[in-house]
């Protein structure tokens, strides 16, 4: 009867981990709430407000992506209209005298996303895998070409303006202030973070899960798959509007950079650099992919470059995404493994930081040939037109390359080693 | 509609081309309620297509397939699954990533009538735990239940598949070789499973172990070349001269 | 008017025949290997690219074997050594390995060659009128590149009837599951296939270079175009990319030329009525609205036709 006794051992372990799980999100909370108050700089706040912005939208991506299996290249339509819906909303508000303070507002913004869902949604999930992916990319562009024929809604290059502070006062807060703004944004994403977590929980959320494993499969035990991405595609498309709302109300417009296939680009990235299986996964992608872009694009003219080579890089080695990285270390530290690896990670960071450095530098070379300045890595200064800077690049790059592969082997059989023992131990499958 | 509903499954002149090739022709079977049947025939015969023809994975060209007297023929698979009718697959069909128990939790949402419920807690719904935990148990699974689906040996991923299958509570269950490539204890275990499994439900069975077949079934049907030729009771079919030449002469060469 | 049709049409049939340079590669690689190259269009612009760069260094005739020949390496390499390594993360992994690599080439390319359309000349020896019809000088270069494009499409159906290579695609085309069973030279039959389809895109984008833009955006554009028809024709269907090709060309070429809106045709609307979507709708020009022209027959075949105009397959 040991399987029985296992089973129960674990259904007891249930309200331990339930606890947990409450301390997890009320952590997240506590860290939103005092984050402000610890980096209170102008720049930090908007930074905060970014990348919460990004995180409601990442998620919503990974509706579509990780739950469901749908590739979108056109998730910031939704993002776009919902950014456009309220921003009308706004205007409307003040021009009519509505009753409607800002903080509402998103949700007008996730019901754009989701109108516009609603309409399409039918026709895009007919069909899944790449038919859908070309179907998504060709919407985008369909909507964001429209978007400059039709200026009465969308304003045509300059986009719709808004004043968010001639909305009612709540609570005697104008969101004048950025601070004001960030708990804005801090209060939809907790909300919109703990309402998509949630969808994931339910009958439609795991039935999405299969949908995504086997669709062919779920038709045989009574769902339409169909149905089930067309569901999932209009809570992707709302959650995604609550996000442009959010964009929305932090720059005071809405353009047509919102809906564009570069914002669409980006959601992926952070979705997939961060890890679709995890929930936490697009939080720590967009946290990430947010924080770089703002800090790249002060730094370099080829920040994108970066998030291409980034992006690429874990398509080839790490498909879980970061998330899928740190997890899988679980069954190890359950374990009592993972010092046996952490030795060889320690070997492999010298080589791997060089071809990185290389990498970098190679890139850079190539980018200032043409002027700009020197080349600044570690307070060295290299000068891009200058044969030594490109032998420095080469010899990092080769020398790395050919270490770094050596002691990336070595981490894969110390992997393997301390695998073997965490499966005999019954911690990993 | 149809007056005799004593059928199960009533399969009336069906045919299936695919371009100018007749892979079914006059296709005629009839499984009454209760029953536990099995389609045999060799290599090619049309077995797995017939099986897909019964539950809308391919609509037949012609003819007409009848559930409990109701029309199913044309109708989209989970149409007719959600009218009773289960079936497992002959090349495992999982839930790759999920769970042993998200996969079998997943085929009991419908029958238990959550469908695409997005304000309910999965977790928190008794009647869909119960029936999970109760079918985990029955396939004997229960200490597998957190282990992906993709990872299990492929013996367990039969049993898993046996086990979506017969979540839903269907009452007409159809078994796709459900035995294939298992070693002779998995085998007689698995028997023993369907056998209890499937206790007072109607089980239409595709098998090339004969053992299993002449221990397990009420009645037999030969397939041959995409047409039946005799339907009987195992007696009958061991008896049968044109099943000898046909089929298990194949074999006793 | 009639000049209009005649011109439009030439126009349209030339562009078509560039969308099918690049369609039939992309849909010949999606047939074999499952894999939607999204760089595709990437490989046609470094050829626009490369054509340009080698142009300059040692003439157009020497750029227009090499430029493809060098995109062709990129592609092979690209196969080797990215998409094999990925194949066993699925499809999925496929299609967004070559959407970073779509993303990297753009950035690269615009970091060489700056974000500017470049001067890429039409070359000296093609550089005079044609034919002159209704007063309208029809440019030799745009007959080079029709007579390219056909020689090629020729070429390639005597490759597809004729060889044994030829053989396999066919087999591949019509029976994708089937290429699995190829045996132990599957792996040099992908990277030949995916290297000839890139070479193409790339000899498509050094003839197309002079004639069109040549600008760091260009595959941007014309991607998603190009996921236009080969889902308009139906995947992995080499006849409905043709014919796909061919349309899109066509209808997007007229839409250009054709400058009318509903305002011009009926008389602006009621002034008083203020800016609203319909005054919008009725002022816009069909060619303001030829960008979205593919796009609307995409949302209509789906509709429609959700396998595409010849498509037989699932996904």
């Amino acid at each position: 009867m040991t399987t029985a006794a296992t089973s129960t051992s674990k259904m007891a372990a249930e309200p331990a981990g339930g606890l947990r799980f409450y301390g997890v999100w009320l952590l997240g909370i506590l860290v939103l709430i005092v984050l402000p108050m610890i980096f209170s700089s102008g720049g930090s706040l908007t930074s905060f407000s970014l990348i919460g912005i990004a995180i409601v939208f990442a998620l919503s991506y990974n509706i579509l992506l990780g739950q469901t299996g749908l590739l979108s290249f056109g998730h910031a339509v939704h993002y776009g209209l919902g950014g456009f819906a309220a921003c009308h909303m706004m205007n409307a508000v003040v021009s009519h005298g509505w009753p409607i303070p800002l903080p509402f507002i998103p949700l007008f913004g996730g019901l754009g996303g989701l109108a516009f869902a609603v309409i399409i949604g039918w026709v895009m999930t007919k069909r899944a895998g790449t038919v859908f992916a070309m179907i998504s990319l060709g919407i985008g562009e369909l909507v964001a070409s429209s978007s400059l024929i039709l200026r009465s809604v969308f304003g045509g290059e300059s986009g719709i303006t808004t004043d968010r502070t001639a909305l009612p006062k709540m609570l005697g807060w104008s969101f004048g202030p950025q601070l004001q703004v960030y708990y804005l944004i801090a209060f939809w994403l907790v909300l919109s973070a703990i309402a998509m977590y949630a969808l994931t929980r339910t009958p439609l959320g795991r039935i999405c899960n299969a949908v995504r494993d086997n669709p062919e499969r779920v038709q045989f035990i009574g769902y339409d798959p169909h149905v089930v991405r067309y569901i999932a595609f209009c809570f992707a498309g709302f959650f995604a509007g609550i996000a442009g709302g959010l964009a929305a109300i932090n720059f005071e417009i809405a353009n047509s950079a919102y809906l564009g296939a570069i914002q669409s680009g980006l959601v992926l990235f952070s979705t997939f650099i961060g890890g679709t299986a995890f929930f936490f996964g697009p939080i720590l992608g967009a946290i990430l992919v947010t924080y770089l872009q703002l800090g790249l694009t002060n730094l370099t003219t080829a920040w994108q470059l970066y998030f291409g080579i980034i992006f690429i890089g874990i398509v080839m080695y790490s498909p879980g995404g970061i998330a899928g990285l740190l997890m899988m270390h679980r069954p190890l530290i359950r374990a009592g493994t993972l010092w046996t690896v952490i030795p060889s990670y320690l070997v492999a960071v010298v080589p791997t930081v060089a071809l990185a450095c290389g990498v970098i530098l190679a890139i850079e070379t190539v980018a200032r040939f043409s002027g700009g300045d020197p080349i600044n890595l570690f307070g060295i200064a290299f000068i891009a037109t200058s044969p030594v800077t490109w032998l420095t690049a080469a010899i990092l790059v080769v020398g790395g390359f050919f270490v770094a592969r050596l002691a990336w082997r070595r981490i894969a059989e110390a992997w393997d080693k301390a695998a073997t023992v965490a499966r005999d131990r019954g911690y990993l499958a | 509609m149809s007056g005799a509903v004593s059928a199960a499954i009533e399969v009336r002149a069906v045919e299936k081309r695919f371009g100018n090739v007749g892979i079914i022709r006059d296709l005629n079977l009839s499984v009454a309620k209760g029953e536990r049947h099995a389609i045999i025939g060799p290599n090619g015969a049309g077995k797995s297509t017939t099986f897909n023809l019964i539950s809308g994975h391919i609509a037949p060209t012609s003819g007409e397939v009848r559930l409990n007297g109701d029309l199913i023929s044309g109708l989209r698979p989970f149409e007719i699954n959600r009218r009773g009718l289960s079936r497992s697959f002959q090349v495992t069909n999982v839930f790759a990533r999920m769970t042993v128990w998200e996969n079998v939790r997943c085929a009991v949402l419908w029958a238990t009538g959550h469908r695409y419920a997005f304000w309910k807690n999965v977790d928190s719904l008794p009647e869909v735990r119960e029936r999970t935990a109760q079918i985990l148990d029955d396939i004997h699974l229960t200490h597998r239940r957190d282990v992906p689906a993709g990872l299990l040996t492929y013996a367990e991923q039969r049993e898993l598949e046996i086990g979506i299958t017969i979540a839903s509570g269907a009452t007409v269950v159809m078994l796709d070789e459900p035995t294939a490539g298992m070693s002779h204890a998995e085998t007689d275990r698995a028997v023993a499973l369907i056998r209890r499994l499937t206790e007072g439900k109607t089980l239409v069975i595709v098998e090339h172990d004969m053992s299993v077949v002449f221990g397990l079934a009420d009645r037999i049907s030969v397939l041959v070349y995409g047409h039946i030729i005799t339907s009987g009771t195992p007696e009958e079919i061991r008896r049968d001269p044109k099943v000898k030449e046909a089929y298990l002469g194949e074999e006793a060469h | 008017m009639l000049e209009l049709i005649v011109i439009s049409t030439l126009n349209g049939v030339l562009f078509g025949m560039l969308l099918f340079l690049l369609s039939s590669g992309l849909t010949v690689i999606f047939s074999m290997m499952g894999v939607l190259n999204f760089a595709h269009a990437s490989f046609y612009m470094l050829g626009a690219f490369f054509g340009f760069q080698l142009t300059k260094w040692i003439g157009f005739w020497p750029a227009l074997v090499l430029a493809p020949l060098l995109v062709g390496a990129i592609g092979m390499a690209v196969e080797r050594y990215g998409l094999r390594n990925t194949h066993k993360h699925g499809h999925v992994a496929e299609l967004l390995l070559t959407f970073g690599l779509a993303f990297a080439i753009e950035e690269i390319v615009s970091m060489i060659w700056g974000k500017s359309p470049l001067d890429y000349r039409v070359p000296a020896l093609l550089d005079f009128p044609a034919f002159t019809i209704f007063s309208t000088n029809y440019p030799a270069y745009k007959i080079f590149m029709l007579a390219v494009s056909v020689i090629i499409f020729v070429a390639l159906l005597i490759v597809l009837k004729r060889t044994r290579v030829g053989l396999i695609v066919q087999a591949a085309l019509t029976h994708p599951h089937m290429v699995g069973h190829l045996g132990h030279n599957v792996g040099r039959v992908f990277m030949a296939v995916f290297g000839v389809g890139s070479a193409l895109a790339a000899l498509a984008g050094v003839i197309a270079g002079p004639a069109l833009v040549t600008q760091s955006d260009m595959a941007a554009s014309l991607g998603p175009i190009l996921f236009v028809v080969i889902v308009f024709g139906g995947l992995g269907s080499l006849p409905g990319a043709f014919i796909a090709s061919l349309v899109i060309g066509l209808v997007q070429t007229f839409a250009v030329a054709l400058d009318g809106s509903l305002a011009s045709a009926f008389g602006p609307l009621d002034p008083s009525s203020g800016p609203s979507v319909l005054t919008d709708v009725w002022n816009v020009t069909i060619a303001q609205v030829a960008p979205i022209v593919p796009y609307v027959l995409l949302v209509l075949i789906l509709i429609v036709r959700p396998m595409g105009l010849m498509g037989t397959r699932e996904t």
